[in-house]
């Protein structure tokens, strides 16, 4: 596990470098000093040479749902992705919220993942919201945040005393900001779409409401609190203003959320069904506006993987959620880098590395000596198309089958050990 | 074409391209009128002692009916009667969706039975266009959620085609719950791409502004539209669980909604009034006026079967080019 990385571009944001070099790799840590011995050399010269890029936001299904994702083909689509790592969501079958099921996941995660594995336990007891979950025990375990995620604990003082106990343990909170009692029945965004098409409708406030809620409850416990999935414009000001006092609240949004919006429902494609849903236009624009700002400091893809059966009903009864890890890195870049030029690549690389890291407090994210030595190589130029048949998921649930896209990593690196590459 | 007999010669299908008829915000408005002028060509059919053609003799209806209904049922039954096809009627309970088998493997099945014509009412908007991208079979919708009725919606146009001659310029109100209501919508695209002018009038939490954006105007109180209305469209009121929160009761529905006898007097004599039923006695419309010189009601139901025989008739023979 020696390498020399040769002549790629590289961008540590970390530490604040940029420029072209060698990387080396010694024993699987990043090194100061050329590799003795036997190495392996890569030629990065046309490329940009990055700390292994971390997914905040996966769904690796397992344990339970395995007929939609196992840890194994979630990784490898990580992997194809340009990721090193991926923090993975609780709602599985059993929930995440007990350190033995962490612990299994763990396990499994050590003998199939082709990548970094990190999994995040429950905020509350089944994910229902009503009683906290074992976090400490949880924390023990290896649990690197609390969520709730696919569900949002309702009753704002179950959340105050989880997010004051997770302070305790220096946890993050992350939270998938979702008012029931607004949202009710609904399955896509409120607005001209969902009153054409007869569909019940998901109100923007159903998701600030939850983000007001969450602003004030990391300014009364000075906890860090971190806003899933993002759609809304108005969810953007609220964090804006609650960051520039000072509040420790930060949010991630996901590709599919900038790439389309509520309009393409009108195809009843379930590929198109997502919680939180596609919005409009307005919404887009306000969200990359925050990207652009700094108002927005994570990237994610919210990989959500369903079997084909699953999604082949009534638009209505489908299940929310598409794929994202091995298309998330192409349509950021398509569209935040060279498409709307809200940022450039090296802002990019920071949302995907030493943000995400620093949130959930993981020795990841840089390419400093002694490192671990995850790695992704891009080409931000290369055009591409996406084959949904090429993918390494176990399903298939995407509307990006066919899209062209301009920038793709062309090599990750685990640990000094490629574990894939284009 | 509208004066062929259809029993020697059948209606032209001129420029009819579709299988299918999953709603109306995607025809064109020649193909809304060539609906309805086939369905004047087949209106004839029923005022005569021999009720029947042979347009769709050897084909099978099937009627499947995931959420209930009766009159709609009974009135495709009728007209695929009419035009010699064979039917056969499903509902969710006597299907396998109740075994957990999926809306698209029931119809997979019943088209490996050789159904021609699946007329499908599903509470899922959306299901119908997902059968007709999915089947050969054609697939007519029969009202999906609150998505479309495009059935209803041309029978409507029809009759006020029949009753004014003519659509365009003419002021249409439609009165009650706009935001779960499959009409409206259908009604709403119909009228719109025909030259009406569309009014909605409800209550705010069941008529969103929001519906201005498909072109109609939204006021909130009844009275306003009564004096300038030439066809006023009154929807089912229902007060069901998922309502509660929409508006407090059906007697204070009546009183800022219900079509009374006191604002019925307001209308100009020959405005049209129409409701697609079934009617609430007293809550919606008052019993008298329901009955009454103006209401068409019972015109609406009659050429709710020339309608969809034009439907069936059309989407088949668009079927058979294929």
């Amino acid at each position: 596990m020696n390498l020399i990385i040769k002549s790629g571009r590289i961008i540590d944001p970390s530490i604040d470098r940029d420029e072209v070099a060698d990387l080396y790799v010694v024993n699987g840590q990043i090194s100061a000093t050329a590799p003795t011995g036997e190495f392996e050399t890569i030629d990065a010269s046309r490329y940009i040479v990055t700390p292994g890029l971390i997914d905040l936001h996966v769904h690796l299904r397992e344990p339970g749902q395995s007929n939609k994702e196992t840890i194994e083909t979630g990784t490898r689509a990580a992997a194809a992705g340009g990721f090193t790592s991926v923090i993975c969501m609780p709602n599985t079958e059993p929930p995440a919220d007990n350190p033995s099921t962490i612990a299994w996941i763990a396990d499994r995660a050590c003998e199939s993942a082709l990548v970094n594995v990190f999994p995040t336990g429950a905020i509350t007891k089944g994910l229902k919201g009503e009683e906290m979950a074992p976090i400490g025990s949880m924390v023990q375990a290896g649990i690197i945040a609390i969520t709730d995620d696919g569900h949002c604990v309702q009753n704002h003082e179950v959340m105050r005393r989880a997010v004051e106990y997770a302070r305790m343990f220096d946890l993050a909170v992350m939270d998938h900001c979702q008012d029931y009692n607004m949202v009710g029945s609904g399955v896509m965004h409120e607005g001209y779409w969902s009153t054409a098409l007869g569909l019940a409708g998901w109100p923007r406030i159903a998701e600030e409401i939850i983000v007001a809620r969450n602003i004030l409850l990391a300014e009364l416990c000075d906890t860090r609190i971190h806003c899933q999935h993002l759609t809304s414009g108005g969810s953007v000001r609220f964090l804006r203003d609650a960051r520039a006092r000072g509040i420790p609240v930060t949010a991630e949004i996901c590709p599919h959320h900038i790439a389309l919006t509520d309009e393409r429902i009108a195809t009843f494609d379930t590929n198109y069904k997502m919680n939180p849903p596609l919005r409009a236009q307005k919404d887009v624009d306000q969200l990359i506006e925050g990207v652009a700002d700094g108002t927005i400091t994570v990237l994610a893809s919210d990989h959500a993987p369903h079997a084909y059966f699953e999604k082949e009903i009534e638009f209505d009864q489908a299940p929310f959620g598409i794929l994202g890890l091995e298309t998330e890195l192409g349509l950021f870049l398509t569209i935040l880098v060279h498409g709307t030029k809200a940022i450039d690549i090296k802002r990019l690389i920071t949302m995907y590395t030493v943000n995400p890291a620093t949130l959930v407090r993981l020795p990841k994210g840089t390419l400093n000596p002694g490192a671990d030595g995850d790695i992704t190589i891009i080409d931000p130029d290369l055009e591409w198309t996406f084959r949904n048949d090429e993918s390494f998921s176990r399903s298939r649930n995407t509307p990006f089958d066919g899209w062209e896209l301009k920038g793709r990593a062309v090599r990750t690196i685990v640990g000094g050990k490629t574990v894939w590459s284009l | 074409m509208n004066t062929a007999k259809p029993e020697t010669s059948l209606p032209d299908n001129g420029q009819w391209h579709r299988k299918d008829l999953v709603g109306i915000r995607e025809l064109e408005p020649g193909e809304i009128k060539m609906i309805l002028d086939t369905a004047a060509a087949f209106k004839t059919v029923g005022s005569r002692d021999i009720k029947k053609v042979p347009a769709l003799r050897g084909k099978t209806l099937i009627n499947f009916f995931v959420e209930p209904s009766t009159r709609t049922r009974i009135s495709f039954e009728l007209a695929a009667f009419r035009l010699s096809a064979d039917v056969v009627n499903i509902s969710a309970t006597t299907s396998s969706l109740q075994k957990g088998e999926t809306l698209k493997d029931t119809a997979l099945n019943l088209q490996a039975l050789h159904a021609d014509i699946i007329v499908l009412r599903h509470s899922s908007a959306g299901a119908p266009k997902f059968l007709a991208e999915r089947l050969v079979a054609s697939v007519v919708n029969a009202g999906d959620g609150a998505h479309e009725h495009p059935t209803q919606a041309l029978l409507d146009a029809f009759t006020i085609r029949e009753q004014v001659g003519r659509i365009e310029g003419l002021r249409v109100a439609i009165v009650g719950d706009i935001l779960f209501s499959r009409v409206a919508r259908s009604n709403i695209w119909t009228l719109k791409k025909l030259g009406a002018e569309v009014t909605l009038v409800g209550p705010s939490t069941l008529v969103p502004r929001t519906f201005e954006e498909m072109g109609v105007e939204v006021v909130r109180r009844i009275d306003d539209v009564l004096e300038s209305a030439d066809v006023i469209n009154l929807l089912r009121i229902q007060h069901e669980r998922q309502r509660k929160e929409y508006f407090p009761n059906l007697n204070e529905y009546t009183r800022f909604f219900g079509l009374t006898k006191a604002r019925a007097a307001k209308l100009k004599p020959n405005c049209l009034i129409m409701h697609p039923g079934p009617i609430n006695r007293g809550i919606e419309i008052d019993g008298e006026i329901a009955d009454g010189p103006q209401s068409v009601i019972l015109d609406q139901v009659t050429n709710g079967l020339a309608v969809r025989m034009a439907v069936l008739y059309l989407c088949n023979t668009a079927a058979r080019k294929v």
